[in-house]
């Protein structure tokens, strides 16, 4: 087991330089210059766009930056916004914490809903139940989530007065909430379907039946062995979408005006600024390459038949 | 039964529907008692500041319209483009306008109890120009004699004060200039000529995050990326005192956001309506809806290196721009929030006057048609338009493209770039087709700002490569004028001159179009589109 984490944790190293390589190369491809832009559509001045680029290393050859940046992010310096020259690590560390506290909102919503769903569906199959569900998840996952985000937004926010149409405060766990639902919704809808097919398929096997047979309340069948057995692919997508909901919520977080990662990637991306967009995307894939460790290390507990050596 | 099933499913769907398109109804009571509390705050929607907050550093618009709140400069201007004097008591030139002297109106302070002085002034500016300081607005004072000492095209300043500044006493300074501008007083409104206590000047950091200044309101919080809070300041001389007690400006990521806070009365008003919500912003808001003029035009020019335009005769410009229907684009594309240019000043600005461009920028297609024809026609009979594909122009481009075929059977088709800094870079590298979009805003509200920073040979903002000397000898006449009258009235018949060169086409003039929520009243936008804050009166809740 230790070793195994252990060979684990040695293979984020190659992923690691070969996501921020990649990425940093790409946006130096981009068209437009970050430093120029700082004018908008009025010239430039030559000597504060030569000194802005001096000061930022941009002047160097693009292997030079590279390494430049490799070894400061090493000494956790993730070096300096272009426009307004704040450290890259203020704006990360302001916008994670808002991220983490949405996405993980959206996260329990999708865990706690969709797996009780999933499971009501799985073990009524072919009932009302079964079909509600089915139908249901089926709209969520066809309407696009701008959709759904504005539809909330008009009807809760500006027709009922319930919410004020945007997040007031991003660190307001409740003013959160709203978004939070919105940005489960999709994810919600796979954790139900997922859950509700692995259930109806176990539910024919060998051991469920020998359950049964032995006379095991109906409770502890269903949550002891149905559900812990069933749960494998469910863990699998939940893990992946751990990443997806930190950084992939720029719609959401647009809608709302969520001051999170994933709008601070949008941002960074309209303003070519190299060094946030490497940071966060850095941050993101470790995220992303943890979640999926512990991910893997869950199928071992849930089904006793994976062992790592 | 299956019929029955999906009857139910339309029903489902009607609902879905009417809950998004009862956007306009639904207008209740905010229970305001119509009376006036003068220390109420007014919430602005804003976005994150891109720099640290100092004057000479903030040109984006997040930032400058919390420095102008801040600070107050040496004069500012009213409706009609004339100047007005704040800080300053007066600003007069000598004969060749070429020294000018200020005089400051005595016992203004900072909001830290520093005095404003003619110091003030001129350690602030020979600060700013310093490169070493990286002042991103340091080019306003090339006008000024030995800036080219202290920011050198290259390399380290060679000098730490412009000689063109000189303190005669407390309250009076000169500043000499290179060569005679009448209207220089005009370019003492923009921020970078604002003061700074010295303080500022030691600690730029500390104040950059903290800004001090000698304006109507005090600074009080800055939360990066959720608000800058400014209260009124008691101690304030200018005549423009708050009418509020203070200004929230909350910081929204898009405009969409902020408008559906707006109609929800979170926020109290916000700088521009996103253009999604044009065609509707009348009716969600009824009589609290703003529009006013706005001193920026639009327009399409020719980028006379290419190829399409190269050896073009004048007459073909001509006769594209009378194939183009302004009037009806204006009214399907911007639902009427845009007016048709008639020349290549826009409104409210000194000197303006309508119908520079005559005939030529009427919709005529049969006369378009036969101008076309007679100046030769376009190479290939096509041309295209470059836009930038981040902001909604592909609508009205195409709109163009369309009327100019329609009514000259010449071919156009838009170009689009992904993004205002890929248009940008194709137009600095001198690398467009043949036409691009293009608009300016008023630097300062004088007509020369719209002519000769635009279409002098070389200038910067002149990005089409068009070069005329007969117009480079009238703005040059109009530079030498003894007074700004004068040198507006000599613009004036520059302006007309461009009709038979035709640098670029007029389109429509803009309008600031926004709202104010139930809260507040007094709501107004100046000429260049920002709001005036002091003006706005928040009602007793």
């Amino acid at each position: 087991m230790g070793r195994y984490v252990a060979r684990r944790l040695l293979q984020m190293i190659p992923v690691f330089i070969g996501t921020t390589l990649l990425i940093f190369i790409m946006v130096n491809v981009l068209p437009g210059d970050p430093v120029r832009a700082l004018w908008g559509d009025k010239p430039p001045d030559p000597a504060q766009v030569a000194q802005i680029r001096h000061d930022r290393g941009l002047d160097l050859p693009l292997w030079q930056q590279y390494l430049h940046y490799m070894g400061g992010l090493l000494q956790g310096d993730f070096g300096k916004t272009i426009a307004g020259n704040r450290p890259v690590l203020d704006e990360i560390t302001q916008a994670f914490p808002v991220s983490m506290r949405l996405a993980s909102m959206a996260w329990t919503f999708e865990l706690i809903v969709g797996i009780t769903l999933g499971v009501l569906a799985g073990i009524k199959r072919g009932r009302f139940v079964d079909n509600t569900v089915t139908l249901f998840t089926l709209l969520v996952i066809s309407v696009p989530i701008f959709v759904v985000g504005l539809l909330c937004q008009l009807f809760f926010g500006n027709e009922l007065g319930w919410i004020t149409p945007t997040v007031q405060d991003s660190e307001n766990m409740s003013q959160l909430l709203v978004p939070a639902i919105v940005l489960g919704m999709v994810g919600l809808a796979y954790v139900a379907r997922l859950t509700r097919t692995s259930i109806a398929e176990n539910r024919q096997a060998d051991y469920m039946r020998t359950a049964v047979a032995k006379g095991l309340p109906r409770q502890r069948i269903i949550t002891r062995h149905l559900l812990r057995n069933s749960l494998i692919p469910v863990v699998t997508y939940l893990g992946t979408d751990v990443g997806t909901l930190m950084g992939g919520a720029v719609i959401t977080e647009g809608i709302f005006n969520v001051t999170g990662v994933g709008n601070l990637l949008f941002q960074a991306l309209a303003r070519r600024e190299g060094a946030v967009i490497v940071g966060v995307v850095t941050v993101l894939v470790i995220v992303y390459l943890i979640a999926s460790l512990i991910v893997d290390l869950l199928y071992a507990v849930l089904d006793p038949r994976i062992r790592y050596a | 039964m299956r019929g029955a099933k999906s009857a139910k499913w339309v029903a489902i769907a009607g609902v879905v529907a009417l809950t998004a398109t009862a956007c306009g109804g639904g207008d209740s009571d905010s229970g305001n008692s119509g009376k006036v509390d003068p220390k109420g705050i007014v919430s602005y929607a804003n976005g994150e500041p891109q720099n640290a907050l100092q004057p000479s550093n903030t040109m984006e618009a997040y930032g400058s319209v919390v420095i102008d709140s801040l600070f107050t400069g040496l004069v500012h201007y009213d409706k009609q483009g004339n100047i007005t004097y704040e800080n300053a008591e007066s600003v007069t030139p000598d004969k060749a306008n070429k020294v000018w002297t200020v005089k400051l109106k005595p016992g203004w302070k900072f909001h830290n109890g520093e005095a404003v002085t003619a110091k003030s002034y001129v350690d602030a500016w020979n600060w700013a120009a310093d490169p070493a300081n990286g002042q991103q607005n340091s080019g306003w004072y090339r006008d000024i004699v030995g800036y080219d000492k202290v920011h050198p095209e290259k390399g380290k300043a060679k000098s730490k004060a412009m000689e063109g500044l000189k303190v005669v006493d407390d309250n009076t300074f000169t500043i000499t200039l290179n060569s005679g501008i009448p209207y220089y007083a005009y370019k003492l409104v923009y921020a970078p000529f604002y003061p700074m206590p010295s303080a500022a000047l030691k600690d730029p950091k500390k104040y950059g995050e903290a800004p001090v200044g000698n304006g109507p309101y005090k600074f009080k919080s800055w939360e990066h990326k959720k608000s800058v809070q400014v209260t009124a300041w008691s101690g304030y001389k200018g005549d423009n005192k708050p009418k509020n007690g203070g200004i929230n400006f909350k910081a929204y990521t898009t405009p969409q956001a902020a408008y559906n806070d707006l109609r929800s009365d979170n926020v109290d008003t916000m700088p521009l309506i996103p253009d999604s919500e044009l065609a509707n912003f009348k009716q969600d808001f009824g009589d609290r809806a703003i529009e006013q003029d706005f001193s920026a035009i639009n327009t399409v020019n020719p980028a006379f290196y290419s190829k399409t335009f190269k050896d073009m005769d004048v007459k073909v410009i001509q006769g594209l721009s009378m194939a183009i229907d302004r009037d009806t684009i204006a009214k399907t594309t911007f639902a009427g929030t845009r007016e048709s240019a008639t020349g290549w000043v826009a409104k409210g600005v000194k000197g303006y006057k309508a119908g520079a461009c005559g005939e030529f920028c009427k919709f005529d297609p049969k006369k378009a048609k036969q101008f076309v024809k007679d100046g030769g026609g376009v190479p290939g009979n096509a041309i295209t338009i470059q836009y930038n594909a981040d902001q909604p122009h592909k609508g009205w481009v195409t709109a163009v493209c369309n009327s100019i075929t329609k009514s000259t059977g010449v071919k156009c088709t838009g170009d689009p770039k992904t993004d205002f800094q890929a248009d940008t870079e194709v137009r600095d590298k001198k690398q467009v087709k043949a036409m691009y979009r293009s608009g300016w805003v008023l630097d300062y509200p004088f007509n020369g700002n719209f002519l000769a920073d635009l279409y002098g040979t070389g200038v910067d903002g002149n990005k089409g490569g068009f070069s005329d000397k007969k117009f480079d000898a009238l703005t040059k006449k109009a530079d030498a004028a003894k007074t700004i009258d004068e040198s507006a009235k000599l613009y004036q018949e520059a302006e007309k001159q461009l009709v038979n060169t035709f640098p670029g086409i007029p389109l429509w003039y803009n309008k600031t179009l926004s709202a104010s929520s139930k809260n507040v009243k007094g709501v107004e936008f100046d000429q260049a589109g920002d709001p005036v804050l002091t003006d706005i009166e928040v009602f007793e809740k």
